[in-house]
């Protein structure tokens, strides 16, 4: 067993035992990175310097007996994320050369901890779109195939969980971005409640979805992430102030007598009949270990779609409006004025997916059609929400499919906005109503991982990692990537390893 | 018809959205952190001051406090707006509803407040420099209020008594500075006209660049003027924003911008609801200072003062503070008005400072009309020390010390000067023994000249009578 | 078509950003499809909905009015390619 393959609980416990040193268990993913990344593409930067440096801090922590949850364990960050002296690019070509001067919130309390950063992770700019291709640099590929896409937008956070990259990873979910791809590449990603993350450093998409979660190999580490980087931030004004929980109490294996829905409107039109029948079969562990199984109906759950659609792109529209290249980002070397600077800069820096939602979010607040199109969605959330809250009167938990297909080939869907949209079919609703959301993988279709979601009332995240673990423990998901090997020599010797954050292109062929 | 937009910093310690400072100056971009810069993934946190300051002034200026209001974006790109959105507030403004008493030939005309909002100020344009414009962001996320009347005012003299009586009401409240020059307020007036009996609106036009009260005034005038021309020869107003050229005394059209604004408002995501309870509102009324008028009646009811005096000294808190710490210190409360409205207030304008920019305190000023009282020195020769005092904030005793200014009390001191001019205006010493009165004017005039002025004035005619009967 | 050419061409404009005509051609569909997409909400009566703005019910969120050190201009400008005198430079504009 390789270092780099464990999880979070069994590193520290090595970690603890002093059986293993930080500086050892850095050493062996950042070789592991050098095997695989060539061929996935998960990241945009590696901070090999960085990492090194902070596993010394690390072991010293150790040694004095400093150490806390997560003392020593690499991380890998979705590159949307601010991080301090390491650019963070957003996968976009506008902020290509751009390095924060400050760290975002969640960054800080992992640090804190003693945390190691290994990279950034790709995306699709900007967080828009739901499987890596829209990334400025590259594209992440899915470690089950690689000629298959990780899902998205955090693509490269959840293939480098799939391909043991970093043990845990961080990324960003504003309509499924986390949950999609961990359905997608078979490992546990967790969106938590609409203000139990601080969002402060989070280069904003959509302010009143955005949530920060984790990627992890199993429940029990989502379970020890989600205590380290919820909790109330006095930087970001809807973080709320609540009592924090130790989430790791929740995972028990005793799931009897709660109520579990299950709605048929997640087993609609375009559901793949492997991830449909993979579900049920979930569905019945679920009943077989005690849990009362309920039909539910969510009926306006279909307009979550196209309502998300609205309220992400017009808040998109507005909070890409500061890049105009002044203070930070891409500026335009040749144009005739001011306008035109700003119509240059933009046009330049901004990928098409990105640049076609803020032509639909600046329509839709545009004068005349604020009231038709971004008022009546603001309404149709109010009845999503409402919907949920009725399902919740009925149930514990809401349990369906994350994504209704598998992963899906590069390329499939690419020149077809709408398909792409409908990937984040099962997800939206989610954020639409600010519910955490977990998915876990439960099976194989076609050789490629099924997702299960979980979805729970608001903050209670709690229940939610009861039934993922209950479920775990009886349904142990053991499968392993196999596109990517342990072995490929012929990368070894290359140097290209170096510097504290190197940015990959497509220009450098590195296979 | 005339309304106007009033917009004004608040005097809050530090910004509407982060920790950084207000102070007006400093080096460009050195008050400047992330979040005011707006740097990707940073957020805003609303500065509980900013609401208490727009509660206060809402509450001087009569208006409804909206129980539940909230934050909105306005849409705009500017290199002086780092986010390319204002945060500010558009259908639930704090404050709305209000209005302000203003005199205007002895009659009190109400001028409508129809809202109060808070927003955001923008960073600074600098233009000095040949090949480009340079941003200075120390500004970016001081927090405003903008106030807007209704078109209430029929005149531009109308204009001048609200925004002087806005003023006022700002700095009583001291929310505001109100410092035109500084930038801490400054206003936008629209104007349009239509014929008598007339009951369709005009065509509205904006004025800009408008930098003092007087130039408001002076800007309405030539517009109106400009308008009724324009429609008395037939023609028509055309919609659009003008500038007030200051050095030729004339409104010249703008630049007209190329499309028209869409500001694309919605709710701000990244801010939540401000709720205003009616205890937190009631706490708020309580820390209102007393306003003008009813200070004005105070002053007359509790020291005595004539309504003229009370008006002048109560135009302004930070003048009507002075007084009262002043009376405070000396018991005489006409005495220290007229001194106010007299010396103080011609040295001010010479200087163009503010009350609280002299260095002249009220214990000082006590002081000084005590040394008179007691006859060290003459209500003249005050005149002068005052002067030094208001030059150089040097205590007023110290000003007589230094300067020799000290009456001459002592009486054979005196007596020897009175002789000497007896002696050399043998003159008017005949007249006024033939019962010439005026003559003994002419004779004080010589002692004060011969002493500088220096001489007690009431021994000095004791003294002369004396001689001169003798 | 749910959008036209021209309503292209000035949401473009609002928006900052510049197209070829080939690419406004494209927009022109994408966006027409998304919208009529998006209008599937008018089969919604929503007359007496209230909207929802923030999901989470939290309001009087503030900072109390204390002054801390700002960021150093060397970090503030450092990511500006364009700067002179401490400040930001921009093309010039005459108001």
């Amino acid at each position: 067993m390789e270092l780099y393959s464990l999880t979070i609980h069994e590193l520290r416990e090595l970690l603890k035992k002093r059986e293993v040193s930080a500086l050892e268990v850095t050493k062996s993913y950042l070789e592991r990175i050098k095997e695989v990344e060539p061929k996935i593409d998960a990241l945009v930067t590696i901070t090999e310097d960085f990492a090194l440096q902070k596993a010394k801090e690390a072991d010293e922590k150790i040694k004095k007996g400093e150490d806390t949850a997560l003392t020593g364990i690499p991380v890998i960050i979705k590159d949307n994320i601010s991080t301090e002296g390491i650019k963070t690019t957003c996968s976009s070509k506008m902020l290509e050369n751009y390095i924060p001067p400050y760290n975002a919130t969640v960054v800080e309390k992992l640090l804190e901890e003693g945390v190691i950063i290994l990279g950034k992770s790709n995306l699709d700019e900007f967080a828009m779109g739901s499987s890596t291709e829209n990334s400025a640099f590259k594209t992440t590929k899915n470690p089950w195939d690689l000629s298959r896409v990780p899902g998205g937008s955090s693509g490269g956070s959840a293939a480098a969980i799939a391909a043991d990259e970093a043990a845990f990873a961080l990324g960003s979910d504003t309509g499924g971005s986390i949950r999609q791809p961990a359905s997608l590449c078979g490992v546990v990603g967790m969106k938590p409640t609409y203000g139990l993350v601080s969002r402060y450093g989070l280069v904003a998409f959509a302010s009143s979805l955005d949530q920060i979660g984790p990627f992890t190999k199993d429940v029990t580490d989502c379970a020890i992430v989600l205590n380290t980087i919820i909790g109330h931030d006095p930087k970001d004004s809807t973080s709320l102030k609540i009592d924090k929980p130790d989430y790791t109490s929740y995972l028990k294996e005793d799931i009897k007598g709660l109520r579990i829905g299950v709605a048929k409107e997640f087993f609609g039109e375009g559901i793949e009949e492997g991830v449909k029948e993979t579900v049920q079969e979930s569905i019945k562990v679920l009943q077989n270990l005690g849990a009362e199984i309920i039909d539910i109906s969510i009926p306006y759950v279909e307009y979550a779609l196209p309502a998300y659609y609205i309220i992400a792109s017009a808040e998109a529209s507005s909070n890409l409006a500061r890049y105009d290249g002044i203070r930070y980002g891409h500026i335009a070397e040749k144009y005739e004025d001011l306008i035109d600077m700003y119509m240059v800069t933009r046009s330049e820096g901004f990928g098409k997916e990105v640049k076609r939602r803020i032509m639909l979010g600046t329509y839709a607040l545009s004068s005349g059609y604020y009231d038709a199109y971004y008022k009546k969605a603001l309404k149709v959330r109010t009845l999503i929400k409402n919907d949920f809250e009725k399902a919740f009167e009925k149930c514990d938990v809401i349990i369906g499919p994350t994504s209704p297909t598998v992963a899906f080939k590069i390329g499939e869907r690419a020149n077809d906005p709408l398909a792409m949209y409908l990937a984040d079919i099962y997800t939206v609703s989610v954020n639409i109503a600010g519910l955490p959301g977990i998915s876990i993988p439960c099976g194989l279709s076609d050789g490629l991982p099924v997702g299960l979601q979980i979805i729970g009332r608001h903050f209670e995240e709690g229940k939610i990692l009861n039934v993922a673990y209950a479920f775990e423990q009886a349904n142990k998901f053991n499968a392993k990537p196999q596109a990517i090997g342990v072995q490929d020599n012929e990368v070894r010797s290359s140097d290209w390893l170096r510097g504290p954050c190197r940015t990959f292109d497509r220009e450098q062929n590195l296979l | 018809m005339i309304g106007l937009e009033v917009h004004a910093e608040l005097l809050t310690e530090s910004k509407i959205f982060c920790s950084c400072t207000t102070k007006f100056g400093g080096e460009p971009n050195t008050h400047v952190c992330p979040v005011c810069l707006g740097l990707p993934g940073t957020l805003p946190v609303l500065n509980k001051k900013v609401v208490e300051y727009a509660v206060r002034a809402g509450l001087a200026l009569n208006c409804t406090i909206a129980n539940f209001s909230k934050m909105d974006r306005k849409n705009y790109f500017y290199p002086d707006l780092p986010k390319a959105y204002q945060i500010s507030q558009y259908d639930l403004p704090l404050c709305s509803n209000g209005y302000v008493e203003i005199e205007v030939d002895g009659k009190v005309k109400k001028i409508g407040i129809k809202r109060i909002h808070i927003e955001e100020d923008a960073g600074k344009l600098l233009h000095e420099n040949t090949d480009g414009s340079l941003v200075d962001y120390n500004r970016a996320g001081v927090p405003l209020i903008e106030i807007v009347s209704e078109p209430d005012m029929s005149t531009p003299e109308e204009a001048y008594q609200y925004l002087t009586k806005l003023k006022s009401i700002l700095e009583y409240t001291e929310v505001s500075d109100c410092k035109m020059q500084e930038g801490s307020l400054r206003v936008d007036t629209n104007v349009s006209v239509r014929p008598v009996g007339s009951t369709e609106l005009g065509t509205k036009i904006e004025l800009k660049n408008l930098n003092s009260f007087k130039a408001v005034q002076k800007a309405l005038e030539y517009e109106i003027k400009r308008q009724v021309k324009v429609l008395e020869e037939g023609g028509t107003i055309v919609q659009e924003t003008r500038r007030w050229n200051e050095s030729k005394g004339i409104t010249e059209p703008m630049r007209t911008k190329e499309e028209a604004h869409d500001y694309r408002y919605f709710p701000e995501p990244d801010l939540v609801p401000i709720i205003v309870t009616d205890e937190w509102k009631e706490e708020i009324r309580k820390s209102l200072p007393e306003m003008p008028h009813h200070k004005r009646e105070r002053f007359i009811a509790e020291y005595g003062l004539p309504e003229y005096d009370a008006k002048i000294i109560t135009s302004s808190k930070k003048m009507a503070d002075f007084f009262e710490k002043c009376v405070l210190e000396y018991d005489s409360p006409k005495a220290v008005s007229n001194w106010l409205m007299g010396e103080f207030s011609r040295l001010m304008n010479e200087t163009g400072k503010e009350i609280d920019e002299v260095p002249v305190t009220p214990q000082m000023l006590a002081k000084l009309l005590k040394l008179i009282d007691n006859g060290v020195i003459s209500g003249s020769i005050a005149k002068t020390v005052f002067e030094e005092m208001f030059g150089t904030g040097k205590e007023p005793e110290v000003v007589v010390e230094e300067k020799g200014l000290k009456q001459i009390a002592n009486e054979n001191e005196l007596r020897e000067i009175i002789k000497k001019v007896i002696a050399e205006n043998p003159k008017s010493v005949e007249d006024y023994k033939n019962g010439k009165e005026k003559a003994m004017g002419f004779l004080v005039g010589q002692v004060m000249k011969a002493t500088k002025g220096k001489a007690n004035p009431q021994l000095t005619n004791q003294i002369l009578k004396e001689e001169l009967s003798k | 078509m749910a959008i036209s050419r021209s309503e292209v061409e000035h949401v473009a404009k609002l928006a900052r950003l510049k197209f070829s005509q080939e690419e406004i051609e494209e927009f022109t569909v994408q966006l027409s499809k998304i919208i009529d997409y998006v209008n599937k909400l008018n089969e919604l009566d929503t007359e007496n909905v209230e909207p929802t703005a923030h999901i989470v019910p939290i309001y009087n969120v503030f900072r109390e009015d204390e002054v801390k050190p700002s960021m150093d201009r060397d970090k503030i400008l450092m990511n500006a390619l364009y700067k002179e005198n401490g400040c930001f430079k921009v093309p010039k504009i005459i108001e």
